[in-house]
């Protein structure tokens, strides 16, 4: 199969490659797709207090085309806020990169992850403000 | 070896195909051009010497088994032998039985043909192979009955290059008076074949896989001891001792004939063992290399030039892609593991090994680095555990 440039390109330097520590506050996680589908994305965002999103860090087991749909989706996402990167298509992802027919399952797996981090963060958020704030501890 | 354009490429898919070797090419031109006569035209020089080269191809071609020149019917390659051996036999011993033995792990085209047969009512039965990919031989002895006519068990396995234990399986066929096939492709020049000493009643070959052309192999079918016959599959002017009819494809033989002469030297000169000893080279380089990286089938009972190699927590397509100058074969995926099939061959050198460690696990490497797999898997999250969504 002929990859696209783009595709080839991104397979080759993949943008913001990394993990985030889960447990972050500011930061959502997505986890989709799995490994009997050939395709498992891991994409995190560190989201401010106003809901830009300031980082973005991804780790992909999956095909070319999967790797560099999730590392455009980073590129993509850095600096939008919340609702600006939950706008984003995967069609707009398929445009970018060429990508055929038999490749489109990994656009819409970008689309998703974006989607669940920002809804894991979101969740986070609620829990947190649900809670009563943390008793100030004393000195012993 | 350079591509058109160029650029380095390596050629480790011997067990899909092989380059054909120049003694090859030189031994079939003239047969083209000067040489082109009819071998069944009895009345002309351009006949006769076409004849004469087809019959002294037939002769190295049984050398290399240990047959006879008469037991050898050329065929399209080994698909055809194959077929006519299953369906051949199963015609002509129907009076006898209706039972054959096989293997999952056969090519497509046993498997193929004998499901074909399976529709027409015959029974097969299928032997399980172990982890190591072998049969079991008290298995095989169990599964037959009054009525099987035929075990059909390959030489050398395609995939993973596993040499089933054929002498043993020939014994229990001339025990229990069923005949023997074998689809030798994988194993003619790799390892020593003798259809006497491993008690072989019909054996498939193919030119293409020994450095000859494609499109011509053999079924060997003994003509001693016992007799064995094939009913016809390819009916028309009565060629190859009516097993098969259709004009030799003189040129192919005599190629055909010239590879099993240099098969057969691979195995007295030396050149097998140089093979091996890449095939090691390879294996032992990626192995102190890339962890987590797990040879499948037997390492001991093994073909020389064959090595097949999972890589856990990485994705198929795109290591191949990561390696896209190098050809290879990559096999099936199960659970965030990918297979990679290196066919080894004459024209592999130590510096293509070589070459291959280092892009290879450069490039596992990069792709674990990648993976959220390999990820959990570091952290000690069992995957197999993980509630995954799909998709
Ligand atoms: C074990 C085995 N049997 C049969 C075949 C088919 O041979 P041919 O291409 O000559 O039809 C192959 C090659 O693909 C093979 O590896």
């Amino acid at each position: 199969m002929a990859y696209s440039k783009k595709v080839i390109e991104h397979y080759e330097n993949p943008r913001n490659v990394g993990s985030m520590p889960k447990d972050d506050p500011a930061v959502g996680t997505g986890l989709v797709g799995a490994p009997e589908c050939g395709d498992v994305m891991k994409l995190q965002l560190r989201i401010t207090e106003d809901g830009v999103i300031e980082d973005a860090k991804f780790k992909t087991f999956g095909c070319g085309s999967a790797i560099a749909s999730s590392s455009l989706a980073t590129e993509w996402v850095k600096g939008k806020t919340i609702d600006e990167a939950l706008a984003i298509r995967n069609t707009d992802i398929v445009q970018e990169l060429a990508l055929p027919p038999v490749k489109i399952h990994c656009s819409v797996l970008a689309e998703d992850a974006i989607k669940q981090a920002i809804e894991d963060f979101k969740r986070k958020r609620a829990v947190r403000e649900a809670e009563p704030a943390p008793a100030v501890k004393t000195g012993a | 070896m350079k591509s058109e354009n160029g650029e380095r490429r390596i050629y480790l898919d011997n067990n899909a195909t092989t380059r054909c070797d120049p003694r090859v090419v030189e031994a079939m031109l003239p047969f083209f051009t000067e040489k082109y006569g009819n071998s069944a035209s009895r009345n002309h020089g351009f006949g006769w010497e076409a004849e004469e080269a087809v019959e002294k191809a037939r002769t190295q071609v049984a050398a290399v088994i240990g047959a006879d020149a008469k037991e050898i019917v050329f065929t399209s390659g080994a698909t055809e032998a194959d077929n006519l051996a299953l369906k051949g036999v199963a015609e002509m011993y129907r009076e006898k039985g209706d039972h054959i033995i096989s293997v999952p792990t056969e090519h497509k085209a046993i498997i193929d043909t004998a499901k074909h047969l399976e529709s027409l009512g015959l029974k097969v039965t299928w032997l399980p192979v172990d982890k190591e990919g072998l049969i079991d031989l008290d298995e095989l002895r169990r599964s037959i009955t009054e009525k099987t006519i035929l075990i059909s068990v390959m030489a050398v396995n395609n995939e993973v290059g596993v040499i089933q234990p054929l002498a043993e399986i020939g014994k229990i066929a001339a025990e229990k008076g069923v005949l023997f096939h074998t689809d030798a492709v994988q194993a003619v020049g790799k390892i020593p074949i003798d259809v006497n000493a491993m008690g072989i009643h019909l054996l498939s070959m193919s030119g293409h896989k020994i450095y000859g052309p494609k499109g011509i192999g053999a079924l060997y079918v003994r003509r001693r001891n016992p007799r064995v016959r094939v009913s016809i599959q390819m009916h028309g002017g009565g060629h190859e001792r009516g097993y098969r009819s259709g004009t030799l494809a003189v040129p192919l033989i005599v190629g055909f004939g010239k590879a099993c002469e240099l098969a057969a030297e691979d195995l007295s000169s030396g050149e097998i063992e140089r093979v091996r000893k890449l095939r090691d080279r390879l294996l032992d380089g990626i192995r102190a290399r890339v962890p987590e990286s797990y040879v499948n089938g037997s390492l001991t009972r093994r073909a020389p030039n064959n090595l097949n190699i999972s890589f856990a927590y990485v994705e198929g397509e795109s290591l191949l892609m990561g390696i896209n100058d190098i050809a290879v074969s990559s096999g099936s995926e199960d659970l965030a593991h990918t297979s990679i099939r290196f066919g080894l061959g004459r024209f592999t050198t130590e510096e293509e090994v070589d070459y291959t460690i280092e892009r290879l696990s450069g490039i596992v490497s990069r792709l674990r680095e990648l993976s959220p797999l390999w990820e959990m898997a570091q952290e000690g999250i069992d995957i197999t555990k993980v509630n995954w969504q799909g998709h």
